[in-house]
């Protein structure tokens, strides 16, 4: 064990904090801490969801980020409009790997960038007529969306554009939902406001465009919140969840519809998965229709098996015994996979930054397999989230929150994991310092690693990445100590 | 004033959470709880403290309400 103890991380925080100016390093120093298992609450210790320091680097998106990147774009029968220039929706297209079974163009529409690409005499005369011209277009070349949803990008904001009563007339005329989202780039500090954003738009929208229309109901029906699919993530979890027992009526929103959308008020639970970005509508859930919320964790066989005993416990014993079945079927696959890769991976150093849930949520999967997470923060939680985190993570880790791009790498320099764990803004930077780094984001054009699929999947990534080759050869050519003659009369 | 949503936690407690601000804290007291009188002061176990009009004791949570602020927690 190489980790560092209390006394060692604080004077590290200090040390990386000297090069600020006074003020800049006081409001960095809120936001630096050492974990303490003791705490129940994470407020005397972090500061989140403030505004990051101008002049450093930070990692974090924008609200149109959160809602048209997370939220809204997953949903695979609504076409999302990124209404303002063109950038934003390029940009971001296609970059999450959300999957989504369907015929792309056809009747699902997650892949393809529909903006309506302003352009300067826009801004001067406003775009709302652009817009309405935009729904019919897309109306008449792809009749066979269910729905449109308006994601604002800033101009929208700064111009004051009504798209509110674009929407409205666009709805009355085409009988199907066409949702605004206020949710400009400069809304909030970070892409969580853009999850908040996007939430209560669904629920304004979305959520009760079919309360008492007949709904055949089962006692098991569930509904999966806060998965995206991140390379069939949601599938992997669905396979489980389907095994013990239970239907699942939704997903939100990998691979998920409208239809199931508006079918979710009737499942007896909730689970919820990433708790940052489907918290609100949970609670708006349990408030309008009784339905309770659960959060749960499918990343690691230890954590799939206290999850999947947690979710049966809503349950009857049907479920329960369903659960332990699913439980007794998988571990001998578990198993041989910790059997293979353990003694690769043991007592590996990892360091993550993340956002939603990931920070806190992987941590039992690393644990399973032998590694440590040393450190461990968010682009964009509350305190909440860190409330959370204070529990899964082991005594004096250290916990950053929305590091910049130097502490960052500060922090790896001295702490010198084996693996880091974040996303592609950082990837190169470590790659070139000669760290293994997996992309967190969206698996790193691998996955899923949710559920049992995932952990194999998972566990191998981890070996690949670490134990490749490569790692051992950045030394460059000029500085090699000459190979030794016999070696090369052998080859 | 603020609005904020009171839910039991599994445990049987209640939960106070403030959406603005995403701050969930138990509810360690209420001043008022009986069947005809639901509410009055709050107090978090963060430290806080909301003053909610006492209405008669709702028949299931969670329940959205306005609240008074009285005293902060935090900064």
């Amino acid at each position: 064990m190489s980790a560092l103890t209390r006394e060692e991380t604080d004077a590290l925080i200090a040390e990386v904090l000297e090069v600020y100016p006074d003020k800049a390093k006081k409001d960095r120093a809120k936001h630096l801490m050492v974990n303490d298992k003791t705490l129940e609450s994470s407020k005397k210790c972090i500061t989140s969801n403030r505004k990051s320091l101008p002049g450093v680097m930070t990692m974090r998106g924008c609200a149109y980020a959160g809602s048209k990147g997370v939220v809204w774009g997953p949903i695979k029968d609504i076409i999302s409009i990124s209404h303002g220039p063109i950038g934003c929706g390029q940009y971001a297209r296609a970059g999450r790997r959300n999957y989504y079974v369907g015929t792309t163009g056809v009747d699902s529409f997650c892949e393809i960038n529909f903006t309506s690409d302003f352009q300067e005499k826009d801004i001067v005369f406003g775009g709302d007529k652009k817009l309405a011209k935009m729904i019919n277009e897309i109306e008449a070349l792809f009749p066979l969306n269910k729905g449109i949803s308006v994601q604002s990008e800033c101009p929208i904001g700064l111009i004051g554009d009504d798209i509110e009563a674009v929407s409205k007339k666009a709805t009355t005329e085409l009988g199907k939902p066409v949702v605004p989202v206020r949710c400009e780039g400069f809304r909030g500090v970070s892409q969580s406001l853009g999850h908040h954003i996007a939430n209560d738009s669904v629920r304004d929208y979305i959520l009760s465009n079919r309360d008492g229309q007949p709904f055949e109901k089962t006692p098991y029906d569930v509904a999966i919140l806060g998965d995206y699919n991140i390379g069939g993530d949601a599938w992997a979890s669905r396979i489980l969840l389907e095994e013990m027992g239970l239907r699942v009526v939704a997903q939100w929103s990998g691979d998920g519809t409208l239809a199931e959308m508006e079918n979710t008020p009737n499942v007896k639970l909730n689970l919820l998965h990433c708790y940052r970005s489907m918290n609100y509508i949970s609670r708006h859930m349990e408030e309008k229709y009784g339905i309770p919320w659960l959060e749960y964790n499918f990343f690691g066989p230890t954590k799939i098996k206290e999850s999947l005993r947690k979710i049966a416990g809503f349950f009857d014993d049907k479920i329960k015994e369903g659960a332990e079945r699913v439980i007794a079927k998988y571990t001998p696959m578990m198993e041989a996979v910790i059997a293979k890769y353990r003694p690769r991976l043991e007592g590996k150093k990892v360091m993550l930054y993340v956002g939603g849930l990931r920070p806190r949520h992987v941590v039992g999967a690393y644990e399973d397999l032998g590694m440590e997470v040393i450190g461990t923060g968010y682009e964009f939680a509350h305190n909440d989230d860190y409330d959370r985190t204070i529990k899964d993570m082991g005594d004096a880790t250290l916990i950053y929150d929305d590091v910049t791009g130097y502490e960052f790498e500060q922090f790896v320099e001295k702490m010198k994991p084996d693996l880091i764990g974040s996303g592609i803004k950082e990837k190169y930077v470590f790659h070139k310092m000669g760290v293994p780094f997996r992309q967190l984001h969206s698996w790193d054009y691998s996955g899923p690693y949710h559920g049992t699929d995932g952990f194999a999947i998972f566990a191998r990534d981890m070996d690949m990445t670490l134990n490749n080759p490569c790692w051992s050869k950045m030394t460059p050519p000029w500085l090699k100590k000459p190979e030794p003659e016999i070696e090369k009369i052998a080859a | 004033m603020a609005n904020i949503m009171i839910r039991q936690n599994p445990a049987g407690g209640l939960v106070f959470y403030l959406p603005k601000r995403d701050l969930e804290a138990d509810i360690q007291s209420l001043e008022f709880d009986t069947p005809e009188k639901w509410g009055g002061e709050l107090k978090l176990e963060n430290g806080g403290s909301y003053y909610v009009d006492p209405i008669p004791k709702p028949e299931r949570l969670p329940i959205s309400v306005r609240a008074r602020r009285l005293g902060a927690a935090e900064d």
